[in-house]
């Protein structure tokens, strides 16, 4: 069924459903009276279910979703606007503020873009930092968005299993860089601190412990038979449709498209590790869910190759005119401090050039567009923010559908507000 | 860090041992056979990726040429946005394509400037249905218009601004205030 955001695409679907349906019950309302009969149904903006605030108008007939218009907007930051008047280090919070379930691969990326631009080569060691923290940032995204698909379907025991893990995680990013949410950890031309030796143990200690408590989640779910009568065939999408509709990632993943940006397009030496890429069949909340847990066994795979193969060498490429100085180093060296300044204050040009540069984002495709005409800010920055691209698909994959369907597809989406509104 | 005063011959010897300004070039000579070189204008490869600028005419004949190539299969929109160029007359304002073939891994921008006086472009919503919040997104932020989008309405702002606050006249900060000048934030 075709699906229109407009209120007139709404009512032709309307009275395409009532003359196709037959009138069952003597006493039912007949075709001339839809109005009476159907039910607009607010999901949102504030719904405990929507994970986040999206608005969902929802027409329904009886429990079957018959149409919807998606709205959102509701924490539009301005963020392109704003990185438009700053230096390129005081856009790195902005990034961290747009998934902020995985927000070192958008701090990343957007270190990548800037190095991209400047010509910075960084070093090998930093580069397989970056992939740990990535791959850690990539697991408790999938963490998060499969733990609360179980909570959706009324199973809250895994969700506490998963939460337990993430914070487990957040304190290897505590050690490497004293933040647990909005960690900003990279810089230009590399890391701010080297993986030390508390952080490494703890990643080992991790990498330990968590494989049994993913394989008793697994084993909660993957076969359950109330869960997998809960989302399989539920919000399912076509692979053709899901390209039309821009998916990336995981979602398109399980439509059955093998494509990663990791692989087509490896950035920051995802050549260097083997792994392979989950698809599904059916692009249903079942595949989608199975394809991220599937994700969380490769990540941790590319994790322990970069762990046991991590180069020594230096933790941040050679370059002072661009590379933000430690802390530490500004209160004791000269030049340091005074490159400190230099960069905080934004006095270092980049050069003219446009560059698109796209990391796999916990979601998908995360690009960042940037034309810089030669001043100390972006001229014009455009962020590929992944969830804004496959939110608009959501109605149609829930039409026809029964409200519940419509939570558990909202959840196993994995739309992050913060990087839809951006 | 790139050595970036090298000279222009050494450059060009990189680039033709480069595989992927090869497969710039050939992409380009399969653009020129199928749309005609006069419709590219200003074409160049920044950061490896290639870069051609349109009209606005000819951009929908192009971007549903590109979709139903069977060769070349450029059948992904990975994003597209408005910007603004004040000082650019008569093209003020631009659109900038992204588009990719996730079978052959190219990657392609194409971008049209016109004037803001008349910011009319065609809709891709027939081709892609991801264009459609993308188009609403460039209404909202910079006023571009497109006949045929099917809810052409403000995404992100709300509905009663009456201003399109990505345009480059309207400044992220008061423009009265004397104490927060550029001097001063090092911007």
């Amino acid at each position: 069924m075709a699906v229109n955001d407009t209120l007139e695409g709404t009512r032709k679907i309307v009275e395409e459903a009532e003359v196709q349906r037959p009138n069952l019950h003597p006493l039912a309302p007949s075709v001339n009276d839809f109005n009476q009969e159907l039910t607009t149904l607010n999901l949102g903006p504030t719904h405990p279910a929507t994970h986040g605030i999206f608005q969902n108008i929802l027409q329904m007939d009886g429990e079957r979703i018959v149409s919807g218009v998606p709205t959102i907007g509701y924490i539009h930051r301005a963020f392109e606007k704003i990185a438009e008047r700053r230096p390129f280090y005081q856009i790195t919070p902005l990034t961290d503020r747009m998934n902020y379930c995985s927000s070192p691969i958008n701090n990343m990326g957007w270190h990548m873009t800037v190095e991209k631009l400047l010509g910075v080569e960084v070093p090998k060691r930093a580069q397989y930092i970056r992939v740990i923290l990535m791959e850690l940032a990539r697991i408790t995204d999938h963490l998060i968005c499969n733990g609360i698909l179980g909570v959706d379907t009324g199973a809250f025991t895994g969700f506490l299993y998963l939460m337990d893990e993430r914070e487990k995680v957040y304190e290897i990013y505590e050690e490497v860089s004293g933040a647990r949410l909005t960690t900003n950890m990279g810089r230009v031309g590399g890391m701010e601190r080297d993986f030390n030796d508390v952080a490494i143990a703890k990643l080992r200690a991790w990498l330990k412990t968590f494989p049994a408590v993913m394989a008793e989640f697994e084993k909660m779910f993957n076969r359950n038979r109330i869960f997998m009568d809960r989302v399989v065939d539920v919000g399912a999408i076509s692979a053709e449709r899901a390209l039309n509709y821009g998916f990336t990632g995981p979602n398109l993943r399980a439509a059955g498209v093998d494509y990663d940006v990791r692989v087509m397009n490896p950035y920051s030496s995802y050549q260097d590790f083997e792994f392979d890429i989950p698809v599904g069949t059916k692009g249903d909340t079942y595949d989608r869910f199975m394809v991220r847990n599937e994700e969380i066994w490769q990540s941790l795979r590319i994790i322990k190759q970069a762990l046991e193969n991590l180069p020594e060498g230096p933790y941040h490429a050679d370059a002072p005119h661009y590379y933000l100085p430690p802390k530490q180093a500004v209160y004791k060296n000269m030049e340091a401090l005074i490159y400190h300044f230099k960069i905080v204050m934004g006095e270092i040009e980049a050069p003219v050039g446009e560059v698109y540069h796209s990391v796999e984002g916990g979601n998908g495709e995360l690009g960042f567009y940037l034309v810089s005409d030669g001043g100390r800010t972006p001229y014009r920055l455009h962020f590929r923010r992944p969830c804004f691209i496959y939110y608009q698909a959501y109605t149609e994959m829930v039409v026809g559908q029964t409200l519940s369907d419509a939570i558990v597809t909202l959840s196993s989406m994995n739309v992050i507000a913060g990087e839809l509104d951006a | 860090m790139a050595d970036q005063n090298e000279s222009p011959e050494a450059q060009e010897m990189a680039a033709a041992q480069d595989p992927a300004a090869q497969k710039n070039a050939q992409l380009l000579g399969l653009l020129h056979r199928l749309f005609g070189a006069e419709t590219f204008t200003d074409v160049e490869e920044p950061y490896g990726l290639l870069t051609a600028t349109t009209t606005r005419e000819r951009i929908h004949d192009i971007i549903a040429g590109l979709q139903q190539d069977q060769e070349l299969q450029l059948n992904f929109l990975t994003t597209m946005c408005g910007m603004h160029f004040p000082e650019r007359e008569g093209q003020e304002l631009g659109m900038v394509y992204h588009l990719h073939s996730l079978t052959q891994n190219i990657r392609l921008r194409l971008k049209i400037f016109f004037p803001i006086a008349d910011p009319v472009v065609p809709t891709l919503t027939d081709l892609y249905a991801t264009a459609n919040w993308m188009e609403r997104e460039a209404y909202d932020f910079y006023g571009i218009i497109f006949p045929g989008h099917p809810n052409l309405i403000r995404i992100l702002n709300v509905e009663d601004m009456d201003y399109h606050p990505m345009r480059r006249e309207y400044a992220l900060e008061d423009g009265t205030r004397e104490d927060k000048t550029d001097l001063f934030f090092g911007r």
